[in-house]
């Protein structure tokens, strides 16, 4: 299914740092609720962040205000130098379920979004590269088969398609392969990367399993809650292309190790 | 286990050399064919009534038996096909099913739509409709026969107003229908409320309008055949009312059988439409799961 595909390096030396996404001094409450506060993160063009927390760390509602479907109470939230005012092209999403609407064919759940800014023309002019994405995660022959007929796995990959269809400037990542088997999750996670270098695209993942974190992220902001805020951030040095094989050398256990005993910090209050 | 534990349970148990096969048993009574137990139930339910009625247990007023209304079947029949005063009565009701059905399912859908789309709806409207719909609605007929008269409107008014609220709560039943991931997809590609609407809530709750149109096509059918019990005029239900009054028994029971096929057909074509139109229900799997 994953042919060899040539990979670029995946940064060209460390002084273009170009900043995609970058929030200042955000905030937000519910009421008297305050659910995230003072947070500061910044996302540089190609690269992958990733945020873990305990559920109610408020690491949904983070996602949530980046992808603009929710507004911050204070601070700046800022994509590609426009500050986020709401839902945006440039802004693509995948949720932990892949959400495909079952009365449409694979091809036409990918071409939605294209379909709901700019009309059924617009689709039918972007079916060739809808074609070329599911070329790309390796469901090409599924076009024409309906949601009810695909594998949990293959949903996913469709919906990886219609979160690229856009050509969004950051990939927001809700948890995505959450709801599908451990052996599955694995392989989607490396085709995930696989995809986020062919493309040099910036992606931010929202997840709380330790090791997929680390197995896929450049950075990872380690959120607390009460009110939820980063605690920390941990940089992920192990080189790129990475395989499923770095789960099981020693510096990958040092860092789950060390991340575990931060959150765990929080758990119980040590 | 350790290797050892595990000889020493082999050397306890020896293994069973030959294959091992077994069946598993149905019990008998769901191993009969579909056909035979139909045919075997109306059978039997064929000899209890004649047996009641050949028996003279049972008075023929109050039961004929089945071959005296078999007799009048075919004569109702005979009367139908060469143009008689039951098709006419039939063609009377037909309409007003017709006619009451399709008033109530845009009537319905269009309220489930304020109710289940609008907080206006859903918070000042909704708690009116089911106070209405609690009220036995059959009492409503003299005010409808004093409003629009012995007419066939009259009958229209009544099978619609008994037939509207179903479709009403099960449309605003499928309007929240949608998943929560389902709303923020639309909402993250930027979709409008009309679209959303219109692209995602109506579709996903087709099924849901579907089954209130399933219970809208029988209460349409006792609504009409109620009015023309009580409103008189030319369909079945006042010639069922005339015979049933002339003691004519098998003529009521042969009535009531064509009748049903009219019920039927209304309700078989809204299956039809519910499989041409929610197709992707074919298959049981939830959408995108493994």
């Amino acid at each position: 299914m994953s042919q060899a595909v040539k990979m670029d390096s995946r940064r060209e030396g460390p002084a273009v740092a170009r900043p995609v996404y970058q929030i200042e001094r955000m905030s937000k409450s519910f009421g008297a609720f305050r659910a995230l506060r003072d947070v500061n993160l910044t996302l540089n063009k190609g690269e992958f962040g990733a945020v873990i927390g305990s559920s109610g760390c408020g690491k949904s509602t983070l996602l949530k205000i980046m992808a603009g479907l929710m507004p911050p109470s204070s601070g700046r939230v800022v994509l590609a130098g426009k500050p986020v005012l709401g839902p945006r092209r440039d802004i693509g999403m995948m949720f932990q379920q892949a959400t495909l609407l079952p009365w449409k064919t694979t091809l036409e759940n990918v071409l939605l979004p294209i379909e709901i800014r700019d009309g059924k023309a617009a689709a039918r002019d972007a079916a060739g590269r809808a074609r070329d994405l599911l070329e790309l995660v390796g469901i090409g022959r599924a076009e024409k088969v309906y949601p009810g007929e695909l594998s949990g796995g293959m949903a996913q990959r469709a919906s990886i398609c219609r979160m690229l269809i856009s050509e969004p400037e950051v990939l927001l990542l809700d948890e995505p392969f959450s709801a599908l088997d451990e052996l599955t999750r694995d392989f989607m996670n490396m085709e995930l990367q696989r995809i986020c270098l062919e493309r040099h695209a910036t992606a931010f993942l929202v997840t709380h399993s330790i090791p997929e974190a680390v197995i896929l992220a450049d950075r990872i902001y380690i959120m607390q809650a009460n009110p939820g805020h980063v605690a920390e951030i941990v940089d992920i040095d192990l080189p790129r292309p990475r395989n499923l094989d770095m789960i099981n050398t020693p510096k990958f256990g040092e860092i789950v190790h060390y991340i575990r005993e931060k959150l765990g910090q929080e758990a119980f209050g040590t | 286990m350790t290797d050892q534990g595990y000889t020493a349970a082999k050397a306890e148990h020896p293994a069973y050399e030959g294959d091992t096969i077994w069946t598993e048993q149905e019990p008998l009574i769901d191993r009969i064919p579909r056909w035979l137990a139909m045919t075997g139930l109306m059978v039997l339910i064929l000899g209890i009534w004649f047996g009641l009625t050949a028996t003279g247990l049972v008075s023929p007023i109050i039961l004929p038996g089945p071959g005296e209304t078999w007799d009048d079947i075919v004569f109702v029949g005979r009367n139908m096909v060469t143009g008689g005063y039951v098709l006419e009565a039939m063609w009377t009701t037909s309409r007003t099913v017709l006619y009451a059905f399709a008033l109530a399912t845009a009537l319905g859908f269009s309220l489930g739509v304020l109710v289940g789309e609008t907080k206006f709806g859903e918070r000042a409207v909704m708690p009116y409709l089911v106070a209405i719909d609690t009220m036995p609605k059959v009492a409503f007929a003299p005010l409808f026969i004093a409003w629009l008269g012995f007419g066939i409107s009259s009958k229209v008014a009544l099978a619609t107003f008994i037939a509207t609220f179903p479709i009403v709560v099960s449309t605003a039943a499928g309007l929240y229908a949608a998943s929560e991931n389902e709303r923020m997809l639309f909402k993250s590609i930027g979709a409008t409320r009309m679209q959303t609407l219109l692209r995602l809530k109506l579709p996903t709750g087709l099924p849901y309008f579907f089954t209130g149109l399933k219970i809208a096509a029988v209460g349409v059918m006792a609504g009409a055949i109620t009015g023309e019990f009580l409103g008189g005029g030319e369909g079945v239900g006042a010639l069922i009312r005339v015979s049933a009054s002339q003691l004519n028994t098998p003529r009521v029971f042969s009535l009531i059988i064509y009748l049903s096929f009219l019920g039927l057909a209304l309700f078989l074509m809204v299956v039809w439409l519910e499989r041409t139109l929610v197709f992707w229900r074919k298959s049981d799997k939830p959408s995108g799961m493994g």
